[in-house]
């Protein structure tokens, strides 16, 4: 190895050390981490809304061929809600526009993730994985109203 | 050198059979983007599907044409470089089961039973046919492996005591090695779960470990198609750049070779960031080693890029002491000689540059939310497999096919401006998806019905001026690939000139050191296959044990009824409800 070749190695090595501790930084310090396997809550098969207080919903999605079950939601702005999908019968995407969650609804599993909406809006969701014939109709959104806090 | 009879049939046949199927394979390319932005608003177009001609396109550019040329091109790199006679026998039996099986596949997804995409995700099902062929054409590509290369390997070295075996037989070696180390876990994948439930012998199999047993081979399967492309660039390229330029570094070029034996397996969960049923802490592992096997390429760039300098400073003087002027007198449009190859291994390195940098994006974990299953990822990989790849190796076959039939190459005009094209409309294809995805444009989506249909009420004006410069990118990659064609056909249909041969353009190494640990393959497999079975443990014991609560029947594409009805799921989930 010459030195250019010593130089050209190293300086990749560092590059994707500094990408790898960005990473890890993001994921632990600032909590923008990717789903994980959750075992407390298992696959069902209703699609529901739960208010827990005036700014705290859990909202279980059922992903079926080829709709979301519930269909539109609204809450108020400023809400944090705790997103858990499953499917009934093949895979699916699910994806919030505008935020981190990006899912995957796997029969068998339920994913899990959080979300806090602070600006008002329509959030589009799609579904991003091919799950058959009626795919590119598969879509839902989440309303988030201003001006109802208490 | 010349070719027997009957093997050079065999090698020809391994190019002009899938580059007539690759013909498919891009028109429905040219579909999609028509599709999606909605100039065709249909469901379907002269009786093929939308998602059925995804299927065609996927399948036959990235599973049938890559793995016939790579055999191809390896069973000629090991009959020119070691010059020892390849076995006929071993050569047809190889090439017809790939026919075959591909024939059985295509005979599946024309006749629309196996809508599925090209990952095949369960727990939609296909017809038999379409695993049963394409397990065929993978056993028919491992077999001059095990019974043409490695005994001539073998041989050689036997006969060349102390000698390094040449690079690109090197390059070929490490590379169909890696490939069988790969099928491991999808033929588990498709002979245990999908086969059996398409057959209905059983009525249901868990989708989350096929997921993980897919990605475990989908993911080194792009450095099997990469590998090749590599073996020209370090071997080819800076040969013909100025007809007597030299390769950088042997052992650099050897060293990431085996970086991507070390790193290319335990990195598949990267496409499974977003699934549930698998804890977080191993997806963040795989994503340390995704950004470790991003280096063998960073040292590739710096290799060949010095190969390259080095070639043309030794040839204009007037240019060895500029930092920049070089990289001017590189041959981009000539046809003197074999230079025409040029265009195709430079356009597709200036498309790699991008691919490489959105790839590094996608492997990055929780940067990977932004843009997973977005038309992001496919405008990253038409850069890598749909830019460096095919690029090379559509120059190659074009190479290989003139100089096995003994024929001139005609219109290299053509020839030469078609990678060019390519490159462009690739370019402009992929600012577009990358854009357009981080927008949240999903992939594999018949848009053009849908979020693209302003008579619709799901438009989202937002993505259309992105989808309408595809269908113009669309265009241009096709004229590019139009040009290529007919050179091609033009150079199979002329009359032959010269004697049917088979030979390379090979760059001596300008820095050839003896460094024996890189001539030994076999410790460096062993490390790569434990590696690959440690870090797949916890994985899979997630979602068979922890993750996953119940296996699902098989789905067809038309119908949410299950193809195939077990009682046993039916109860579980009965039970699960009433448990809540």
């Amino acid at each position: 190895m010459d030195r250019a070749e010593k130089g050209a190695f190293i300086t990749a090595v560092a590059f994707m050390g500094v990408f790898f501790a960005l990473i890890v930084y993001a994921a632990k310090g600032l909590n923008i981490d990717v789903p994980t396997c959750i075992t407390d809550v298992k696959p069902f098969t209703q699609g529901q809304v739960i208010q827990h207080a005036p700014d705290r919903y859990e909202i279980h999605y059922l992903a079926k061929m080829w709709y979301f079950e519930p269909a539109n939601v609204e809450v108020p702005v400023g809400s944090t809600v705790d997103i858990y999908l499953t499917s009934a019968d093949v895979i699916h995407g699910f994806q919030i526009d505008g935020t981190n969650v990006n899912l995957m609804a796997i029969p068998g599993t339920v994913a899990y993730a959080r979300v806090k909406f602070d600006k008002p809006g329509v959030y589009h969701i799609v579904c991003h994985e091919y799950c058959g014939i009626g795919h590119q109709d598969m879509a839902t959104k989440i309303i988030v109203k201003a001006g109802e806090q208490q | 050198m010349r070719v027997e009879g009957s093997v050079k049939t065999v090698i020809l046949g391994e190019i002009i059979f899938p580059i007539v199927l690759l013909i498919f394979g891009i028109y429905h390319g040219l579909m999609q983007v028509l599709y999606r932005a909605g100039v065709i608003k249909d469901m379907s177009f002269l009786g093929i599907e939308y998602y059925q001609g995804l299927t065609l396109h996927g399948v036959i550019n990235v599973i049938v044409f890559t793995t016939m040329i790579i055999v191809a091109f390896g069973n000629a790199v090991f009959l020119y470089y070691l010059k020892k006679p390849l076995r006929p026998v071993v050569q047809w039996v190889s090439f017809l089961l790939m026919v075959v099986g591909t024939l059985m596949a295509a005979w599946a997804m024309f006749t629309g039973k196996a809508n599925v995409l090209y990952t095949f995700y369960y727990p939609l099902i296909a017809h038999p046919a379409f695993y049963i062929g394409a397990a065929l054409l993978l056993v028919g590509s491992v077999i001059p492996l095990f019974f043409d290369w490695i005994p001539n390997y073998i041989a050689w070295r036997k006969e060349h005591p102390g000698e390094k075996v040449p690079l690109a037989v090197f390059g070929m070696l490490v590379n169909h090695i890696m490939w069988v180390i790969m099928l491991v876990p999808v033929v588990i994948e498709v002979v245990f779960q999908l086969i059996p439930v398409s057959l209905g012998l059983i009525p249901e199999t868990n989708p989350s470990l096929s997921r993980t047993l897919f990605w475990a081979f989908g993911h080194p399967v792009v450095y099997f198609w990469l590998l090749p492309a590599y073996v020209m660039l370090y071997t080819i390229l800076p040969k013909i750049v100025t007809g007597e330029g030299k390769l950088y570094s042997d052992s650099a070029a050897r060293f990431a070779f085996l970086l991507f034996v070390l790193f290319s397996f335990p990195v598949g969960l990267h496409h499974q960031y977003t699934e549930p049923g698998i804890t977080n802490s191993y997806k963040l592992i795989h994503a340390f080693f995704t950004l470790g096997v991003a280096v063998p390429s960073i040292i590739t760039a710096f290799t060949v890029a010095a190969s390259l300098e080095y070639s043309i400073k030794s040839k204009y003087p007037e240019v060895r002491n500029s930092l920049f002027y070089w990289w001017t007198k590189i041959p981009y449009i000539s046809l003197e000689g074999d230079k025409w190859l040029v265009s195709y291994f430079m356009a597709g390195l200036l498309l790699f540059l991008v691919g490489g940098i959105t790839g590094i994006v996608n492997a990055s974990y929780n940067l990977n939310l932004v843009v997973h299953n977005t038309s992001f990822v496919p405008g990253h990989f038409h850069t890598t497999v749909g830019g460096l790849v095919t690029l090379s190796f559509l120059g190659i076959s074009l190479y290989m096919v003139s100089k096995l039939m003994g024929k001139d190459i005609k219109f290299k005009g053509l020839a030469v401006i078609a990678p060019w094209l390519w490159w462009q409309g690739m370019l402009i294809f992929e600012y577009a998806m990358s854009v357009a995805g981080i927008h949240g444009f999903p992939r594999r989506t018949n848009t053009g019905i849908s979020y693209l249909n302003p008579d619709s009420p799901l438009y989202r004006p937002e993505w259309v001026g992105y989808a309408e410069l595809t269908v113009f990118a669309g265009f241009i990659i096709v004229l590019g690939f139009i040009f290529w064609a007919i050179s091609f056909f033009g150079t199979i249909f002329s009359p032959k000139v010269r004697e049917s041969t088979i030979e390379f353009p090979t760059a001596s190494a300008l820095h050839d050191e003896k460094a024996p640990a890189l001539n030994r393959l076999t410790p460096w497999f062993a490390v790569s296959v434990l590696l690959f079975v440690l870090s797949y443990i916890p994985a899979i014991y997630d979602v068979t044990k922890r993750g996953v609560f119940f296996d699902s029947p098989g789905y067809n594409d038309k119908s949410p009824v299950p193809i195939t009805k077990p009682q046993s799921a039916k109860e579980d989930q009965r039970n699960t409800a009433e448990a809540k």
